[in-house]
């Protein structure tokens, strides 16, 4: 073994950090999925009639499907029978305030570095902590609701503002869109639910934490936001897991419906357990994300960290219905070890004057398979359409893969649409450059990486912006070759 | 403060460095001539510990330290600069970041704190005065875009900031105009002092018109062959490396 194959492999094995599990009893479900499930789920959650029915349609179209096979990775078949599709943290009575929630769940988020005590928190960021199937608590509410902004789990949005779910629910993302949405429809247990009323810009990030703890269960949450006319927010999106042997499912929706002028901007920092350096264990990572530009001069970013789960599926996606709305897609992904990534976007244009800019970097390390997947379609309405894309692959080490698969329709001849790819590798030259300067390996590749990724990171709101940093780095430590 | 005795240095199959010899005290400025394929910067490359270069004999003494022991960043934080003759591009950091970065990890190294940002500055600063570098050029990315001046200018500006007790210039006159050349050479003479040991690298002897060395030698078929004072250069200049090669063939 040459001297950088052995560094690789000696730093490439660096642990998880978040694998470790909270002891909290636990109420959950028999194993399985049918429709008693489904009804045991919607009762659990008290909901109403209506929302019963839509997540038995939702399950009956489900258990029609099959699951898509296109995708760039390979799994062994998943036994949705041998799954448990609701756990929840077994609380005598629902928690009127952060004082009543049990105390060990209150340390399982401490132990993330999410302070859910309000006063605690430092900077101004409203948290929804979701602990698998369950919201846990919520911060800042009373503040946000002075604004008349709603920001609560799905289940109380459920009970508390029917009127908003029933409405938009399924309203960008159909229940059988997919899959892993379709299931996702007939299982959700909880999720956070956001409205933001015309005219408010959010004053402080929003932020959803997921939080697997429970073994052999899925997670299946749903977030939904609307932001009303003229509204502004920008909201954020982390994910940790134990360390497991086995695979653990991870079916999210989120949904984002944006009427005339408002602008959403969603993040996501994603670290779900990938599995042991060996491929052993990790998270199946199915989700479905995607928002309606409905009105016009609306505009929606997505910007995704992706460093975790053994296996990601996912492209966060928008359809500019609105003239001269807008969409970004801006993405790091980051595969390690035995990880598969299929990651990337859609952007689908219908209205006139509409534009979209999509920057995706991959960085491939180990034996990990990292693929790019979009597709950018201008409709025929679509006068005057813009695209901008541009796929960059970084690779470390020559047993990992890059792949690109670009798809453009465009069906109106005004429209004018860009692509750029590149694919490179971290070069000796850069690394001992570095070294000729002082600087360790590790550090080295910290630095070519983020200066690398440095677009899509310039993107996230500050803080979390340290933490992806600090995440890259982790994630690739030393892993030259 | 660096003795290099009979040293032997091959990459892959090809023997470079044949029993190569050089002493440089502090202070001193020496320069090393020769033609093409003479093995000029393998020498720079194996001081610097590039790791595709295998030493098969000989030893380098640096200031009472095996060098050759040791990695090249500990080699760097002992105080070994290397100016590269093509200095690498890495997109999105910018100089300044990437100097902040080897900075405080030389004075951790050196069990001093790391600077902060304030301080950081003002030594950059008083530096970018120094080499006439423009700020401008250090927020960009580090050597992205460059031209050969600002590439060389730079690798001055960050020999200036991690303030070596070892520089060694490879080839930095290459590619430069005159006034590029002019100003790399005015940044390397006020970073001469008594402390500091120069080795220049170079094919031309137009550089040395600029950094004037104390001692000149002669490198041909990876062996010092001939040594003198800065008139030695002269010479070479007037009359081409042939005569070194003939008299060497004699011999």
């Amino acid at each position: 073994m040459s001297k950088d194959n052995q560094l690789l492999e000696e730093l490439t094995s660096k642990e998880y950090e978040h694998g470790w599990t909270s002891n909290i009893e636990m109420e959950s479900a028999p194993k399985g999925l049918n429709e008693d499930i489904v009804r045991f789920i919607s009762a659990k959650k008290n909901e109403p009639e209506w929302l019963l029915e839509w997540r038995l349609k939702a399950y009956r179209q489900w258990a029609k499907m099959v699951d898509p096979k296109w995708p760039n990775v390979t799994y062994p078949e998943i036994n949705y029978q041998d799954v448990i599709y609701y756990a929840a943290p077994k609380q005598k009575v629902k928690p009127k305030s952060l004082e009543e929630v049990d105390p060990e769940l209150l340390k399982t988020f401490e132990k993330l570095g999410i302070s859910l005590t309000e006063q605690k928190r430092l900077t101004g960021i409203a948290v929804d902590a979701v602990l698998d199937s369950v919201s846990v608590a919520t911060t800042f509410k009373e503040k946000l609701g002075e604004l008349g902004i709603i920001f609560c789990s799905f289940s109380e949005a459920v009970q508390e503002h029917p009127e908003l779910i029933k409405k938009y629910l399924g309203s960008v993302v159909p229940m059988n869109d997919n899959y892993f949405a379709a299931l996702n429809s007939a299982v959700f247990s909880d999720g956070s639910f956001c409205y933001i009323p015309k005219d408010v810009r959010c004053p402080m990030e929003l932020s959803t934490y997921f939080r697997i703890n429970a073994a052999n269960t899925g997670q299946f949450e749903r977030t939904l936001i609307v932001a009303d006319e003229g509204s502004y927010v920008s909201y954020l999106e982390g994910c940790t897991a134990p360390q497991r042997d086995e695979n653990q499912l991870h079916a999210a929706v989120v949904e984002i419906y944006a009427m005339k002028g408002a602008q959403v901007k969603y993040s996501t920092v994603q670290n779900w357990y990938p599995g042991d350096k060996e491929g052993k264990g990790g998270i199946y990572n199915f989700v479905t994300k995607r928002a309606l530009c409905a009105g016009d001069h609306s505009k929606v970013s997505w910007t995704q960290v992706e460093t975790g789960s053994a296996i990601t599926w996912k492209y966060p996606s928008c359809i500019l219905k609105g003239d001269h709305s807008s969409g970004e897609f801006y993405s790091v992904a980051v595969t390690n070890n035995y990880q598969q990534a299929d990651t990337g976007t859609k952007m689908i244009h219908i209205g006139k004057h509409t534009k979209s800019r999509i920057v995706s970097k991959g960085i491939s390390a180990g034996h990990s398979q990292n693929s790019y997947r979009g597709q950018v379609h201008i409709m025929k309405r679509a006068e005057g359409a813009r695209n901008f894309s541009q796929c960059d692959s970084l690779l470390m080490g020559d047993k990992c893969g890059a792949h690109t698969f670009p798809y453009i329709d465009v069906e109106n001849n005004s429209a004018k649409v860009e692509h750029e790819a590149t694919t490179s590798k971290i070069g000796e030259d850069q690394i001992f450059y570095c070294l000729q300067r002082g600087i360790d390996e590790e550090s080295a590749v910290a630095l070519i990486v983020n200066g690398y990724a440095k677009e899509v990171l310039n993107q996230l709101p500050m803080e979390f912006a340290v933490e992806a940093q600090k995440l890259l780095a982790l994630t690739l430590e030393g892993s030259v070759g | 403060m660096l003795s290099i005795k009979n040293l032997h240095a091959k990459i892959e199959d090809n023997q470079i460095l044949n029993g190569l010899n050089l002493e440089v005290k502090p202070g001193e400025v020496h320069a090393i001539m020769g033609p093409n394929g003479s093995g000029k910067s393998t020498l720079a490359s194996v001081l610097a510990g590039r790791e595709e270069f295998e030493v098969t004999e000989g030893t380098v003494e640096y200031q009472g330290k095996d060098l050759l022991d040791l990695a090249p960043e500990e080699r760097a934080r002992e105080g070994v600069f290397l100016a590269f003759q093509y200095p690498v591009e890495i997109p999105g950091v910018s100089t300044i970041n990437f100097m902040k970065t080897a900075v405080n990890q030389v004075r951790e190294a050196r069990g001093q704190q790391p600077l902060d940002a304030v301080s950081f500055l003002g030594l950059m600063k008083e530096k970018m005065k120094l080499v006439e570098i423009d700020q401008s050029l250090l927020n960009r990315s580090l050597n992205e875009g460059f031209s050969g001046g600002e590439k060389k200018r730079n690798e001055i500006f960050q020999m200036a900031m991690l303030e070596p007790k070892l520089a060694i210039l490879d080839e930095t006159d290459s590619g430069l105009d005159i006034d590029a050349l002019r100003i790399v050479a005015n940044g390397v003479n006020k970073l001469r002092d008594k402390n500091k040991g120069i080795i220049v690298v170079t094919h031309y002897q137009r550089l040395l018109e600029y950094i004037v060395p104390d001692f000149v030698h002669v490198l041909y078929k990876g062996k010092i062959v001939k040594s003198g004072t800065k008139e030695l250069a002269l010479e070479l200049e007037a009359k081409g490396y042939d005569w070194i090669k003939d008299e060497v063939a004699v011999v």
